[in-house]
């Protein structure tokens, strides 16, 4: 079918301004939803954070939580921790050989693993096991009633289940850190000594002399946000899922996925914080 | 006039769920001793219902007394205290999967009362022998159960408390017809032992005839018809008609 110019002008400047109107719609519509979550969330964690300092605290459950997230994350943690000083110390024997630097390779490990590796590396593996444990847990809870159930057993839900997911994540990751610089400066200090034949004692020198009470410290404030993160998250995607498996399933992909981008971004900020000129 | 004061109040409840509107304009009065039933088709809004009281769900206008006062205007801790006066049998049972069955019943004894766990185990087996169950189940975890001792694991949490009001979803939802007159016969004993006041919401209208004093029709967000379990097969109205005959066309109870 053929049209005159001037209709077919004007048909054209309908569909353009039809789907212009529908693209700007969409692209409205989408900021709003994410200003809304944004809102959402932070009422949650505000939530969260006003009941932990309010009485009761439900010390024995926060106490087996830490044993679940701290002592039952090491071995994971541990692997983690002792094949990246493995790696970083060969790597770093492979470049810094072009240059005759082989001596720094011992602080390069000890910075590496306490300043970044060791927290970050922990806090994305506790993120794929304890956030996805804290959502899924939390997510069958709501969708079983279990939550609401809470609320008529005259048990405050943020108080019983959030507050001690948020405190044991939080005390617990330094301490997993602590282990995971020492097995990582420990898995560097193999590679250097048993297969690039420098002396231990040098070794270990070198990796006292170049570590300062900062790059420990940062790395374990690092740690704490970290499973200060990863627990929100959890909570927030378990504590607010519907729709059955399929959203339990989802709450679970949602925190995992959130809290390791947000441990990378806020990773950023806080050596920015520390180190940054 | 009636001079005693309602132990539930409804009065003009609203709520909406985005463009859903699921309450639209409630208006029921549940007096103390009385066990009333509301019926009602599949997503009429039956839950948010008794939801809104407990206050996990909060309407978006109207109000809910609760022995004369409005809940909306109760402080923090007049709201908890309130809430250990209630007790709730969840549709699905709502039993903690992380606990044994006897801290499931002694959960509201230990949290909210504060009491003694050996005494709240006490308890606990006590309420379990009420509702028919031998004390070896208190030591199983609900998944170790059936569906029908899990209901009542649920109604033993739910009485275990003692409390004045007790709410009931679907009590009888997914039971064989004699474990659902099981629960039934459970909760008239229950409810009377306690003299409580008791709020149900259930599709089956053999559990209406044996639990209800009063039954009210919840359809399209109001009430569309209240009255005693006689009343209700004498009612002249339709589709209150349709829904206790179970037939899609009406058929007038003679």
């Amino acid at each position: 079918m053929k049209f005159s110019p001037a209709l077919d002008g004007a048909l054209h400047a309908v569909i353009n301004r039809f789907f212009v109107q529908a693209f700007l719609q969409s692209i409205g519509r989408n900021f709003l939803n994410f200003l809304e979550a944004i809102g959402r969330f932070a009422m949650f964690a505000i939530l969260a954070l006003s009941h932990c300092v309010r009485a009761p605290f439900y010390l024995k459950n926060m106490g087996r939580l830490m044993i679940d997230f701290g002592y039952y994350s090491l071995p994971v943690v541990g692997l983690t921790a002792a094949f990246t000083g493995m790696v970083l110390a060969l790597q770093s024997y492979s470049g810094f050989s072009r240059f005759s630097a082989e001596g720094a390779i011992a602080g390069v490990v000890a910075l590496s693993v306490t300043r970044e590796l060791g927290p970050v590396l922990a806090g994305l593996m506790v993120a794929g096991r304890v956030g996805a444990a804290i959502a899924a847990e939390l997510g069958t809870m709501r969708v079983t009633e279990q939550i609401d159930a809470l609320s008529t057993l005259s048990t405050n839900p943020y108080k019983y289940l959030i507050v001690p997911r948020l405190i044991a994540a939080t005390v617990t990751m330094p301490l997993l850190v602590v282990i995971a610089d020492i097995i990582g400066i420990f898995g560097g200090f193999i590679i250097g000594v048993y297969h690039l034949n420098f002396n231990a004692g040098a070794y270990l020198k070198n990796t006292l002399d170049i570590l300062t009470f900062t790059d420990v410290f940062s790395g374990l404030v690092k740690a704490a946000a970290f499973g200060f993160i990863i627990a929100l998250l959890g909570c927030y995607n378990g504590f607010n899922s519907k729709g059955g498996a399929q959203g339990v399933g989802n709450a679970t992909t949602y925190a995992v996925v959130s809290a390791s981008m947000l441990i990378l971004m806020s990773n950023f900020f806080i050596t920015a914080l520390f180190f940054g000129v | 006039m009636n001079s005693v004061t309602p132990k539930i109040r409804f009065t003009n409840v609203y709520k909406s769920f985005g463009t859903k509107k699921v309450l639209q304009g409630i208006n029921l009065d549940v007096m103390p001793q009385e066990s009333v039933v509301i019926i009602g088709g599949s997503g009429t809004g039956k839950s948010v219902l008794i939801k809104s009281v407990l206050g996990i769900v909060k309407p978006d206008s109207g109000t809910i007394e609760i022995e004369g006062r409005d809940v909306s205007k109760l402080s923090h801790h007049e709201r908890e205290q309130q809430l250990k006066k209630f007790g709730m049998l969840f549709q699905g049972g709502a039993l903690f999967d992380s606990m044994k069955i006897w801290q499931n019943i002694a959960f509201g004894l230990i949290q909210g009362a504060g009491m003694d766990k050996k005494e709240a185990k006490t308890i606990a087996l006590e309420k379990l022998k009420q509702v028919g169950l031998t004390a070896d189940v208190a030591e199983l975890y609900p998944s170790e159960l059936s569906g029908g001792m899990q209901k009542r694991v649920a109604l033993a949490r739910a009485i275990a408390t003692k409390p004045d009001v007790i709410f009931f979803d679907e009590p009888t939802t997914g039971l064989d017809p004699i474990m659902a007159d099981v629960i039934n016969e459970l909760i008239v004993k229950c409810v009377k032992d306690l003299g409580a006041t008791a709020l149900t919401i259930t599709h089956d209208m053999h559990s209406v005839r044996k639990i209800a004093d009063k039954v009210a029709m919840l359809f399209e967000g109001k009430i569309l018809w209240q009255g005693t379990v006689a009343e209700l097969d004498t009612c002249d109205n339709d589709y209150v008609q349709k829904f206790v005959s179970g037939m899609s066309t009406a058929v007038k109870v003679a």
